[in-house]
């Protein structure tokens, strides 16, 4: 392991032996212990503990609906960030705060007061009510509750690359006959694809890992609308130490695989 | 084509970038538009390309108005200062993309398309470039690709602004003469934009000085340079010696330079008077300059007079009698012209 090239820059054995040690015992470690845990029940022990017809919808629900969520909020927050950075307007201050409350709100509050919202009785699930369409204590409530705290990852991880998008390309575009449509999608946003991808990534990462939100709107019904993590706690509260971490260990590396896959179909777009 | 400006008024803020004006360029014209920065050069570019809007005025291309023509229908290829290429496509797609954006109708097909990107690219010169990424050729080469993209709709008129600008010296000079031939090769009707006016000079049938978002001048270099209008053409253009003096009865009298006297047309009252160096002529002493020192390296030597309380330099012809330091010396002002100072 050495520098390609010799850099400016000194320090290049202090720095990686800090980042490595950093690494290991915050990421690493921890992470050890987990996978470690359930081999106590053995090869067999684990398969059966994660094939539990409830384990299996729990893991769909919460990839699926992490998944859409992020598949919303790249739309949605490459719409915002695009505003906030590319228009004055009154207020634009207090909206760009607002974009980071999901950050900062507990996730236990953001919970109850999307289900309060969002309940049958609540100002947005009343409404909703006559069209049929139920929110709270359902699949959907896990979905609305992750665009919600998905959404600021997008928004800021996008925001920086569009202040750098340079305008004179976007010009240069009209001056050659392309519409503003045309000038949408062949100059800006394959210029932002990498990080539309990016921000998918970390929506979906957030999305997967996330409990104190969803467990208020979703209602945690067996088989419908529990989330994995949900039932990692319930089988640590039955003192199913080995199962949780069972569970535990699945999630990490379903996600770690698609992570996996995003960066990689990142990096092809950002060569291509 | 011809294009049209007129009376064309746009402020930012406070400060008015275009300030009234006025400019027609015929067809086949290579035109510079020179100035200082600030003076309202891009602006200009950029109002005729339809990026920027002129609060009043008129711009005709071929008579007709594009008041109501967005940049996308003008068929103006502009060419931007730091390139404006598309950063994830190949240089080929680049070029292509102007043909690529038509609507289907009046698309060509892909392989025409094609083909035409690589005859603009081989006509740059740099043909072998098609399939890489700008970011991976030189700033000269994609001075050229942005050119070839600009070309590729064929424009009916060709805007560059500052096309030289983030290049080396030598780079410069041979992108010069090359622009200048493939504008006359081709049968463009081009504007460029540079505060160089060694460049403009060399390159454009015309050029147009600007100050302060108005033209002062626009005229053939040699005439831009032996009869400038004002004082401010004659000082941006090339080495300026300047005089004050006061004009009355129509003639001219400098302060502490006795026994000189120019006739004018002037207005009564304070005026300027300007030379280049080489219309200075040195007389017999004893006079009113001091000749300060002598650089005779060079073609045409170079002195330095003390003259009415300011350091002048003056360019002797090839082979002239050199002067003495110290030397007191007549001085020739005839060739000045003057210039009302208000």
């Amino acid at each position: 392991m050495r520098l390609a090239r010799r850099s400016v820059l000194p320090g290049f054995g202090l720095t990686l032996g800090l980042t490595l040690t950093w690494i290991s015992l915050i990421v690493l470690l921890p992470l050890a212990a987990l996978v470690l845990r359930p081999w106590e029940l053995g090869i067999s022990g684990i398969w059966h503990s994660l094939t539990e017809p409830r384990v299996l919808a729990a893991l769909r629900l919460s990839f699926g609906a992490a998944a859409l969520a992020a598949a919303i909020n790249v739309p949605l927050g490459l719409l915002i960030a695009w505003v906030m950075v590319r228009y004055r307007f009154p207020g634009r201050g207090l909206a760009d705060s607002v974009i980071d409350m999901p950050l900062a709100l507990p996730t236990a509050v953001a919970g109850i007061s999307l289900t309060a919202l969002f309940a049958p009785k609540g100002w947005i699930g009343a409404l909703l009510v006559p069209l049929g369409i139920k929110v709270a204590y359902t699949p959907l409530g896990v979905l609305v509750a992750l665009i919600f705290v998905g959404l600021p990852f997008v928004v800021r991880m996008l925001e920086p690359v569009i202040v750098d998008l340079p305008a004179d390309a976007e010009e240069a575009a009209a001056t050659l006959g392309a519409t503003r449509l045309q000038t949408l999608w062949r100059v800006v946003l394959p210029a932002l694809g990498p990080t539309l991808l990016a921000g998918f990534g970390a929506a979906l990462a957030r999305g997967v890992g996330e409990y104190g939100s969803v467990i208020f709107i979703a209602g945690n019904m067996p088989m419908v609308s529990e989330i994995a993590p949900l039932l990692i706690v319930i089988r640590l509260e039955q003192l199913d130490y080995a199962g949780a971490a069972a569970l535990g260990v699945a999630t990490l590396v379903l996600s770690f695989v698609i992570l996996l896959l995003i960066n990689r179909l990142q990096r092809r777009f950002a060569r291509s | 084509m011809s294009l049209e400006l007129r009376d064309l008024r746009k402020k930012f803020g406070p400060t008015a970038a275009l300030n009234g004006l006025s400019l027609s360029v015929p067809r086949g014209e290579f035109l510079a538009l020179l100035g200082p920065s600030g003076s309202g050069k891009t602006t200009l570019l950029r109002v005729v390309a339809g990026l920027e809007f002129a609060e009043s005025g008129a711009i005709e291309i071929d008579g007709r108005s594009m008041r109501d023509v967005p940049a996308r229908k003008r068929g103006i290829g502009l060419v931007f200062q730091h390139y404006a290429l598309f950063r994830h496509m190949t240089v080929a797609r680049n070029v292509a993309f102007g043909l690529e954006v038509r609507p289907r109708r009046e698309r060509p097909s892909a392989a025409a398309i094609r083909a035409r990107a690589n005859e603009l690219l081989d006509l740059m010169g740099i043909g072998e470039l098609a399939q890489r990424y700008p970011e991976q050729i030189s700033g000269g080469q994609r001075q050229r690709v942005a050119l070839a993209r600009a070309l590729a709709i064929e424009p009916s008129l060709l805007l560059l602004d500052e096309p030289f600008g983030a290049l080396d010296a030598k780079v410069r000079k041979n992108l010069r003469i090359w622009l200048r031939d493939l504008h006359d090769r081709m049968g463009l009707t081009s504007i460029f934009v540079t505060h160089d006016q060694n460049e403009a000079l060399e390159m454009a049938d015309r050029v147009a000085v600007l100050q302060a978002g108005r033209i002062e001048q626009v005229d053939t270099p040699d005439r831009l340079y032996a009869e400038p209008v004002n004082a401010f053409v004659h000082e941006f253009l090339g080495e300026s010696v300047r005089l004050d003096c006061v004009v009355a009865d129509g003639v001219a009298r400098f302060h502490n330079i006795p026994d000189v006297c120019l006739p004018t047309g002037c207005a009564a009252g304070p005026a300027i008077a300007l030379l280049r160096p080489h219309e200075i002529g040195l007389l017999p002493g004893p006079g009113p300059a001091h000749v300060e020192s002598v650089h005779a390296a060079g073609p045409m030597p170079r002195i330095r007079l003390a003259l009415a309380g300011r350091i002048v330099e003056v360019l002797l012809p090839e082979g002239a009698a050199l002067p003495m330091v110290g030397q007191s010396r007549g001085v020739d002002l005839s060739r000045a012209r003057i210039y009302s100072a208000a």
